[in-house]
């Protein structure tokens, strides 16, 4: 009875939406719009407020005079940036970082991922799972302090390997030409495990009649391995790549932050580190140039985000899902 | 995937073998620089220095603990941390709710504008130097409100709670509760919560990690050491190398002081580390059900 009713009501509710005035839609749900209210306000204030007051890069900002009031400059700041010294060291030194980690980063999941799903021993799948993943969780401030203690020249364990092989100790940290791999590596050790889980549940999602007619066929596993699961797991590799293209200037940059010192500088100042060191944490701080590298940046990755994500869509479409 | 009832053949066997090797040196490659960690903190100082620290602690030592709990300013950033994650933690929950909820309500006017709007945050900011003059005019610089506010709501964490809403309550709860007399305040408080204990804690568990491990915004936006978060205390003592010797007890020795700094590093990470590994293991599923759920999306 109950249930007929609700349906009767639903289907009545559904044909007459389109006759109800948008005023009384809205009013019937008003208990929504104030559970909304407090995150829209928040969005508004912390996300869109300073895209408003990214206005400053146009402008030579004056504190006294606040963001409307500063003198238009028009793009001033853009063009003393594009001729500086540090323009072409800084996208080189970005981009690099970032393809080098994307396409280093891209194997080793997928390896790690192909052997946990043959693995028949339940204890041993899920501890390594477990311990792969847990690196995840370190924090940046911790896992850089570990890089340091494993690099330090004196008694870093990587050193005291080097020292016991009877070689000439490194200052990695020291060495600009090291930088990029110094922080690809330690966020591949960090993160192989946790990339790993979507390799996993793509490879779940095989149809296992392939499995058992590849049997038949005679195909020993390590066949299925190449020609079933390592084909049914590209599709999710070719889209991750595409979207991970789009935020290819927003690489780690508080982990790059905390790496830099004065003998590196050269390879490690990026983008994002640059913008900070304009902004807040020189002598000279210069509010609008800093904002202006930033917005460069933001709308160079807002141009390729959105191309990505039409390439994104189209492979999508192609692949399976 | 199991095929017990087929039988392997002696390639099969081979394969088993090297997949098992090959995983032994992923998980060695992963444990060992995090075992030698533990080790270190726990051996004399002069065998770190040395060298001898392989796997085992040499000459057990609790040296560089006493050193961490007698370091004033590592415990007042402790306590600060926890705050920050708990205040966090359960204003990103509350504030996820209430935007994912009624975004996932097919009957919701405008909420594809609302949507556009919150998604396009995530592809474009205004930067560094408008937030933080945002944060400044606000009057918020140097307070509390600096650390928890503006990572209030992450984006991210509504798409996956209004997916999760969308498949998981049914039309037909919503209606029947309607038809009952419940408002929507009471459907989301006594129904809709209540459903979404997986969710909750995904976003519960994500938040108090992100609270948890940052430093940036307490870098630029604090002054006041007795504020500080761990991260920050922890970033001067490991990167900057920054160790107040006034701050460890009277060792008259240079060299000594020396050693027990390195031992401070080694336990600093294994304590800074500790209230994570202690729950990882109790919600490591429902970390893995967060990238799941993202990946529907996705």
């Amino acid at each position: 009875m109950e249930t007929a009713s609700a349906t009767d009501v639903r289907s009545e509710a559904g044909s007459k939406r389109s006759a109800i005035p948008i005023g009384r839609r809205m009013g019937r749900c008003w208990q929504l719009y104030v559970l909304l209210a407090l995150p829209v306000v928040y969005i508004l204030l912390f996300k869109y407020y300073p895209m408003y007051g990214a206005q400053i890069a146009l402008k030579n900002y004056v504190a006294s005079n606040g963001i409307t009031g500063s003198e238009w400059v028009g793009l001033k700041h853009f063009i003393r940036f594009y001729h500086s010294y540090e323009f072409g060291k800084l996208i080189k030194n970005t981009l690099l970082i970032s393809v080098y980690s994307l396409l280093a980063g891209i194997p080793f999941p997928i390896m790690l991922a192909l052997s946990i799903n043959y693995v028949k021993n339940k204890k041993f799948k899920k501890t390594t799972q477990m311990i792969t993943y847990a690196p995840h969780f370190i924090s940046v401030v911790v896992m850089v302090g570990i890089i340091l203690e494993m690099l330090d020249p004196r008694n870093g364990l990587i050193n005291v390997i080097i020292r016991g092989l009877g070689l000439e100790t490194v200052n990695f940290m020291a060495k600009p030409e090291y930088f990029s791999s110094i922080y690809v590596w330690s966020g591949i050790w960090q993160n192989v495990g946790f990339s790993c889980i979507i390799y996993l549940a793509a490879l779940s999602g095989v149809d296992p009649s392939l499995h058992e007619a590849a049997v038949m066929d005679g195909a020993t596993k390590f066949r299925r391995m190449l020609h079933i699961d390592l084909p049914s797991i590209i599709p999710v590799m070719v889209i991750l790549l595409i979207l991970n293209t789009g935020n290819i200037l927003d690489l780690g940059f508080e982990k790059v932050l905390l790496m830099q010192n004065p003998l590196n500088l050269r390879t490690s100042e990026v983008i994002d580190t640059y913008v900070y060191k304009v902004g807040l944490a020189s002598a000279a701080m210069n509010y609008s140039y800093s904002t202006a590298i930033n917005l460069f940046k933001s709308v160079v990755g807002l141009i390729l985000l959105v191309a990505v994500n039409q390439l994104a869509k189209k492979a999508k479409q192609e692949s399976l899902w | 995937m199991e095929h017990s009832t087929i039988k392997e053949t002696t390639a099969d066997r081979w394969f088993n073998g090297m997949n098992y090797l090959v995983l032994t040196v992923f998980l060695l490659l992963v444990l060992y620089p995090l075992v030698y960690i533990v080790s270190a903190s726990f051996s004399e100082p002069s065998a770190v220095l040395s060298g001898k620290v392989w796997l085992y602690p040499v000459n057990p030592t609790l040296e560089g603990y006493m050193a961490v709990f007698q370091h004033k300013l590592i415990w007042s950033s402790f306590r600060n941390s926890i705050f920050y994650t708990v205040a966090g933690m359960i204003l990103n929950v509350a504030m996820t709710v209430a935007a994912a909820y009624p975004l996932s309500r097919k009957d919701l006017y405008g909420k594809n504008v609302v949507m556009f709007l919150f998604v396009f945050t995530t592809m474009f900011s205004g930067g560094l130097i408008p937030s933080y003059l945002l944060v400044k005019g606000l009057g918020m610089l140097n307070t509390v409100w600096a650390i928890i506010l503006p990572g209030a709501m992450g984006v991210f964490h509504v798409i996956i709670a209004r997916t999760y809403f969308k498949t998981t309550i049914p039309d037909e709860l919503l209606e029947a509760a309607q038809l009952d007399g419940c408002n929507d305040f009471r459907f989301v408080l006594k129904i809709v919560i209540p459903l979404s204990g997986p969710i909750i804690a995904v976003i519960a568990l994500y938040s108090a990690v992100g609270y948890w491990n940052q430093y940036f915004n307490a870098l630029i936006y604090l002054k006041d050491q007795e504020l500080f978060p761990l991260q920050l205390i922890l970033r001067d003592i490991l990167v900057q190398n920054e160790v107040d010797s006034s701050m460890l007890t009277d060792l008259k020795e240079e060299a000594k002081r020396e050693g027990v700094r390195e031992l401070l590093k080694y336990s600093l990470i294994v304590i800074s580390s500790l209230p994570m590994l202690a729950v990882y293991p109790f919600v490591q599923k429902y970390f893995i059900q967060g990238v799941m759920i993202g990946s529907l999306k996705g």
